[in-house]
């Protein structure tokens, strides 16, 4: 405000020169942050789509172009379909499940309660472990003949299966360490949506005789309906690159059953050395977040102006 | 008889919210121990004799306690050298990515700046671009740099995060000033006035942003494996997913391991709980 006001009154030299400092020293900082990015973030990913359109094996110095040939292999390939499969199931199970169970125990969390910073510390825990530790743990939790998994499904007598070595089980395996693994996360980011929500709407509604499913339905529901998307969104785009755990749990196995799309290109780039064609996979992958994340924003800003 | 049956009325509310709480109790307690079981499971492993480990049904307090097998998990893997891998990358990024995200986040917040919405609106837009999609183009300028199995391959492409400058110039945004007009008449230049007007504003964001890539630095998997060759060179991450892969089933000493990697981020999270949380909530709700 001052500074209009003082822009328009005062000399156009002094300002000159102000905004000349405020160049060089623009510059100066800006420098270091956009030669990182323009390096590894913008020329990579025109690189890669370069890439794609070649079929090179990084051992030979010869990179022949391919046109969409290797757009066309990915399409017929009953790989790469396996771990969109994969990836899709995975998705599906974690966003759905662990986003409602987060909004679940945010609500339960949101008011005074006894023990509440132990809940949070507990339930945030995972968050802040690394995925290859607690993926190492889960292995051992998994054993078929004495991991814990077992031992708890007996003691209540629920049938238990092997696991990780159970080609129907290794999948869902990995997707239950990783909702247990993230749901402290978009927990918080709930709670703070619902912090927002001034208690007296509450106090309102429950004079009026509503019950806590109807205060849930009318109340809490439509105001945090933009953190939902946001959660949404984040938790799909998190779950679509995942890796750790696969890596460390199953190798993508058994028979390829928990082989998910980050795990697929890395064998391809890394282990088999077909850079051209791992990039188009990446290029595939790149597109499909893109699309969802553009699609929820989309969702979003409608649900705002209505 | 009014003020009778009112106080009737009272004490069957106060005791269906008594019954309510119960229940909330004992979702919460019930959801938190199926939280926790697993690192209760990893500490009883690691403190437990091979034997042991292999007894059903298993025993929560091992018996007798191990704490030898500490030290073995410590010496059978050189953990000392991932540790301090871990460390020197992880504090290199957070130096780097501070410096880096303060002089970016102040131009968007404060300087007048030929296109820096558009460069912002860049910034931006590059959080869309997972790790994972560049990968392969990463790791081949990395070849080109011959900064394979070297640390800068880990450390120099992490040192600007579009994150961290959202996260400060959503900060800045929100300091008045008025405090740097006063300043500006006394002769304090652009650069003086982020350091010691702004900046001594911004410790907490500045503490948050701290932990968050130290974090995420020391917690890195798949980009340290594509990078890192030599065994002496590893991260805890790597050095911890390869002794997985050589101790089979040697669960007692692999949670032993496990334990050791996780330990100083959770007592870190344990110490910085609320800088933790008010990170995802400023990010979250200011997506």
């Amino acid at each position: 405000m001052t500074a209009k006001t003082v822009s328009k009154r005062g000399s156009r030299r002094r300002w000159s020169v102000r905004d000349r400092e405020d160049f060089w020293t623009g510059l100066f900082c800006l420098t270091p942050a956009v030669t990182i990015s323009l390096i590894f973030v913008v020329l990579p990913i025109i690189y890669s789509f370069y890439l794609s359109f070649h079929q090179w094996s990084i051992l030979i110095a010869d990179k022949p172009f391919v046109g969409l040939d290797n757009y066309r292999r990915l399409l017929k390939s009953t790989e790469f379909w396996n771990a969109m499969r994969n990836t899709a199931v995975y998705t599906v199970a974690v966003v759905t499940v662990g986003s409602a169970l987060s909004l679940f125990i945010a609500v339960l969390l949101n008011r005074k309660l006894r023990f509440q910073a132990f809940y949070r510390t507990a339930y945030f825990m995972p968050v802040v472990t690394s995925t290859v530790a607690v993926a190492v743990v889960w292995t051992w939790i998994y054993n078929p003949h004495y991991g814990m998994m077992n031992y708890l499904l007996r003691l209540v007598k629920l049938p238990t299966n092997n696991w990780l070595v159970d080609p129907d089980w290794a999948l869902p395996a990995v997707i239950i360490m990783s909702i247990w693994k993230n749901i402290g996360y978009h927990m918080v980011v709930f709670l703070a949506a619902l912090q927002q929500i001034p208690q007296a709407y509450y106090e309102a509604a429950s004079l009026d005789g509503a019950g806590r499913l109807d205060s849930f339905r009318y109340i809490t529901w439509p105001l945090v309906k933009p953190t939902t998307s946001f959660v949404l969104v984040m938790n799909t785009i998190f779950s679509f690159r995942v890796f750790g755990p696969v890596y460390v749990m199953t190798g993508g196995g058994p028979m390829r059953r928990t082989t998910v799309i980050v795990y697929h290109i890395y064998q391809r780039a890394f282990e088999m050395r077909e850079m051209g064609y791992a990039s188009a996979m990446s290029w595939v992958l790149f597109a499909i977040i893109l699309a969802m994340t553009l699609l929820q924003r989309r969702l979003t800003s409608k649900g705002e102006t209505a | 008889m009014t003020i009778r049956r009112n106080t009737q009325r009272l004490s069957l509310s106060k005791l269906g919210s008594l019954a309510e709480s119960l229940v909330l109790q004992i979702l919460l307690f019930g959801g938190s121990l199926i939280m926790l079981i697993p690192f209760v499971w990893m500490v009883s492993s690691a403190l437990k004799q091979e034997s042991q480990v292999f007894i059903y049904p298993p025993q929560w307090i091992p018996d007798p306690i191990v704490w030898d097998n500490l030290q073995v998990a410590w010496n059978s893997f050189p953990m000392g050298r991932y540790y301090l891998n871990s460390m020197f990358i992880a504090s290199a990024i957070v130096v780097g990515q501070l410096l880096t995200g303060i002089l970016a986040a102040y131009v968007f917040a404060r300087l007048r700046f030929p296109g820096k919405n558009i460069i912002f609106m860049g910034f931006v837009a590059t959080m869309m671009i997972p790790r994972q999609v560049t990968m392969i183009p990463s790791f081949l300028i990395l070849r080109n740099l011959h900064w394979i199995d070297k640390y800068q391959g880990i450390i120099v492409p992490a040192l600007s995060h579009p994150f961290g400058i959202f996260l400060l110039r959503q900060f800045f945004l929100s300091i008045p000033t008025d405090l740097e007009d006063a300043a500006c008449i006394d002769g304090c230049s652009r650069l003086g006035v982020l350091f010691r007007i702004i900046l001594p504003l911004s410790k907490g964001v500045v503490s948050t942003l701290t932990v968050f890539v130290f974090m995420s630095s020391w917690n890195a998997f798949l980009w340290p494996l594509i990078v890192l060759n030599t065994q002496e060179k590893f991260t805890i991450q790597i050095g911890l997913a390869m002794l997985r892969d050589e101790m089979g089933t040697n669960w007692a000493i692999l949670m032993a391991a496990t334990f050791l990697a996780t330990l100083p981020v959770i007592l870190l999270y344990l110490v910085a709980q609320k800088q933790i949380v008010r990170g995802i909530t400023l990010t979250g709700l200011k997506y």
